[in-house]
């Protein structure tokens, strides 16, 4: 099912993918002359998902990415240089120093929400951002990714639920690198493939090659305009291989070398490029005016990330709040009628409706009895006159002699009694 | 001494707390299409306490949401959609099943504004605290875990004014806001709120009844036993001074310490258990700003450091009553 596309878009898949690894290769760099301040982590082998996936999202669309997700963010529109400071928690970097490496999003530019580091929060966030999208109208789609490993967390299934009942356009991608941490797939789940996890909640699922950035693209592309068109949200399993260990201190040793020299075989940008010159998209002049063109962008975003400055200590104290207006003015983007939300105007019919239920009549209105509490208000009688609980009846020694004796004549008593009516 | 309720005169109606909770609801949603409600329930049952009864029929399917048992599913929900510029109100069930959603709370919602400069102006607000026999699983006061969460708000009203004009206020904040209903009050506390618009301001206590000889502070439910003391109290020559914090973070400490430094003298009460209650962290408030002030201990009647029982005995006993105010606020106002 891969899909035709013009000699740009093969090149820019193309230059995504190279841009991506370069700057990963970058912050190795980095990493190894101390300039990074905590942990790395690599999509080594991974780029085409980022890539593939994200090219097919209109400058519209939201995404928040995971942490192999760098490619994603350049392909949006993320420039080097903050993926740089964020990992050498600079002052100039998106979120300030105040969290590292890809944890940063853009809610008015870009349309990128942070991860945080606890799998599978994002689904239902995003799923957010996919309702709220489409009741403003504007026609969005909201991705976002997952691992393997993240796929076992509770809320990924709560995410996936919610999103599925309420047909979100929401595109979910899930990376199966085969490794979560230490711990292979099969440890993780029965599963062979798991874009089976889709049937559970009657959505449509895709399975791509992960390392064939077309088809990757392809998937995509497919996808997020069926979930833009209001088809419900789209599960794609994308199947490749973690090449590095889970961060920089990890040399993966658990890692089959079978394993690891078959996927090594299969890397994706090489398969693309090969690809590019069989069909004679790329020639030698071509690759070299890219690679130079990476080189000269990654130095001048390399120098500008390390001459920002640490930020200042006291910056610690400030930003748990925002203080109103003159620090955020929140303001949705209306692209429907707003008539068009409420009734009697309402573009969305009623899921069900039974006459006079909810109404007030058929549940009683005002009156209706509630979980836990009286029917009767209890107003107007001081809570002085009311009478122990359990007056009249028994009760054990033991309570007799603790509880509050037939004097305690407390407002909750007279709730007591009311309520076991 | 005269009781205040906080309002200023008004010609408004007598409602339940329930009531104003649902009129804060209705006012709201109706004058901003931004704001929507999730949860539970909410839509054609209108809530398992009918807080939102009649807003699916007035706002329709795609304002009101009923939405699957997943707690961290509409907690993260309502996030995302506060990030496009929505103001959700999430309602859980019963407050004791935000937990379930607490990583998503404290760890997502919470902290976005301070790591990435992305306010969530959200609420989360459902019924809490005991006192009707709803056990240990139905009767929580959890409050404590969120006011230990810088980046949210937490608000625990004990009127029907409060409720609403502090629900309102939390709706229009920018950022999260925990909002705690004690459904002890629903139906049994009436008051008057006005016929007009208004909010309460976050984070700023009310002084319900002024004293000398010594401060009570409480909030929720026990805001109401508190005053059953007082009145007791009074008749014995003893003049508390009542304040109702119905705001926990921020905590307005401003209140607090003119009034301790007025009456030198503090006891808290609150339906909270004892160690971790905010009880702890007033006292610690004292010693750092009020030391040379105190003319006694801080007293703490709290509920028991054990989950909430079911039997009413057993109940009865864990909870703090007017009796236990009382007794532990002459024996202080004597030291």
């Amino acid at each position: 099912m891969k899909k035709e596309l013009t000699r740009q878009q093969y090149l820019d898949l193309y230059y995504y993918m190279r841009l991506n690894r370069a700057v990963e290769d970058t912050m190795v760099k980095l990493f190894r002359q101390n300039k990074i301040v905590g942990g790395l982590y690599s999509s080594l082998g991974q780029e085409a998902i980022s890539v593939g996936t994200s090219y097919a999202l209109e400058k519209k669309d939201w995404l928040a990415p995971m942490i192999r997700n760098i490619g994603a963010l350049l392909v949006k529109g993320v420039p080097p240089r903050d993926i740089f400071m964020q990992h050498m928690a600079k002052y100039d970097s998106p979120t300030k120093g105040k969290d590292g490496t890809s944890h940063f999003g853009d809610l008015d530019n870009l349309h990128i929400v942070s991860p945080i580091s606890m799998l599978g929060d994002l689904i239902p966030v995003m799923v957010g951002v996919a309702m709220a999208g489409r009741y403003l109208g504007q026609k969005i789609v909201a991705m976002t990714w997952i691992g393997d490993g993240g796929s076992s967390t509770g809320v990924f299934h709560e995410g996936l639920n919610f999103a599925a009942t309420q047909k979100a356009p929401f595109v979910l991608v899930l990376e199966n690198n085969l490794w979560a941490y230490s711990t292979p797939v099969g440890r993780q789940v029965p599963l062979e493939n798991l874009a089976d996890r889709a049937k559970a909640y009657g959505i449509e699922s895709y399975i791509v090659d992960g390392n064939d950035v077309v088809a990757v693209y392809s998937a995509a592309k497919e996808a997020v305009e069926r979930a833009r068109a209001g088809e419900g949200p789209i599960l794609i399993e994308a199947k490749t291989f973690r090449r590095l260990g889970h961060a920089q201190h990890d040399p993966a040793e658990y890692v089959p070398k079978e394993m690891r020299s078959y996927w090594e075989a299969r890397d994706p940008i090489t398969l693309h490029e090969k690809f590019l010159t069989s069909e004679k998209l790329l020639d030698a002049g071509g690759k070299k005016e890219i690679e130079q063109k990476l080189d000269t962008l990654l130095a001048s975003e390399r120098e500008f990330a390390e001459n920002s400055p640490l930020p200042p200590g006291e910056l610690a104290e400030t930003g748990v709040y925002c203080t109103g207006d003159e620090c955020h003015k929140i303001r949705a983007k209306w692209e429907r009628p707003i008539a068009e939300v409420t009734p009697p105007k309402s573009s969305v019919a009623a899921v069900w409706t039974i006459p006079g239920f909810g109404s007030g009549k058929g549940s009683g209105g005002a009156n209706a009895p509630i979980h836990f509490g009286d029917t009767q208000t209890a107003v107007g009688k001081p809570a002085s006159e009311a009478k122990s609980a359990n007056d009249g009846k028994p009760v054990a020694k033991v309570a007799v002699k603790a509880a509050a004796k037939k004097t305690a004549k407390t407002a909750r008593a007279t709730a007591s009694r009311k309520a076991r009516r | 001494m005269a009781r205040t309720n906080g309002a200023a005169a008004t010609n408004g109606t007598q409602v339940t707390f329930l009531e104003a909770i649902k009129q804060a609801m209705f006012e709201e949603m109706e004058r901003d299409p931004t704001v929507v409600l999730l949860g539970e329930d909410v839509g054609v049952y209108g809530g398992a306490f009918k807080t939102s009864e009649g807003l699916l029929e007035r706002f329709g399917w795609e304002r009101v949401i009923d939405t699957p048992i997943s707690e961290s599913a509409i907690i993260g929900a309502a996030c995302g959609m506060s990030y496009l510029g929505l103001r959700p109100i999430c309602e859980m069930q019963f407050i004791d099943f935000i937990v379930c959603a607490f990583n998503q709370i404290t760890n997502f919602v919470a902290k976005g504004h301070y790591l990435w400069n992305a306010p969530a102006p959200m609420v989360i607000r459902g019924p809490s605290g005991g006192g009707v026999h709803g056990g240990p699983f139905h009767s929580a006061n959890p409050e404590m875990y969120f006011v230990h969460t810088p980046g949210l708000k937490v608000i625990y009203p004990s009127t029907p004014y409060d409720a609403k004009g502090l629900l309102k206020a939390a709706v229009r904040d920018n950022n999260p806001v925990l909002f705690f209903e004690h459904k002890f009050l629903y139906r049994r506390i009436k008051g008057e709120v006005p016929s007009g618009d208004y909010t309460v301001p976050i984070g700023k206590a009310v002084v319900r009844r002024e004293g000398r000889h010594l401060t009570i502070l409480s909030y929720a439910a026990m805001m109401h036993t508190a005053l059953e003391a007082s009145d007791a109290l009074a008749k014995e020559g003893i003049e508390a001074e009542v304040i109702d914090l119905h705001t926990l973070l921020p905590l307005d400490e401003e209140t607090i310490l003119n009034s301790v430094k007025k009456t030198n003298k503090c006891l808290v009460v609150h339906e909270d258990t004892k160690t971790g209650g905010i009880a702890g962290e007033i006292a610690a408030i004292l010693f750092e700003k009020a030391f040379q002030d105190l003319d006694g201990p801080l007293v703490r009647v709290t509920s028991l450091d054990t989950p909430v029982p079911y039997a009413p005995t057993l109940e009865e006993y864990f909870l703090p009553n007017a009796k236990k105010v009382f007794s532990a606020a002459k024996e202080l106002a004597r030291y």
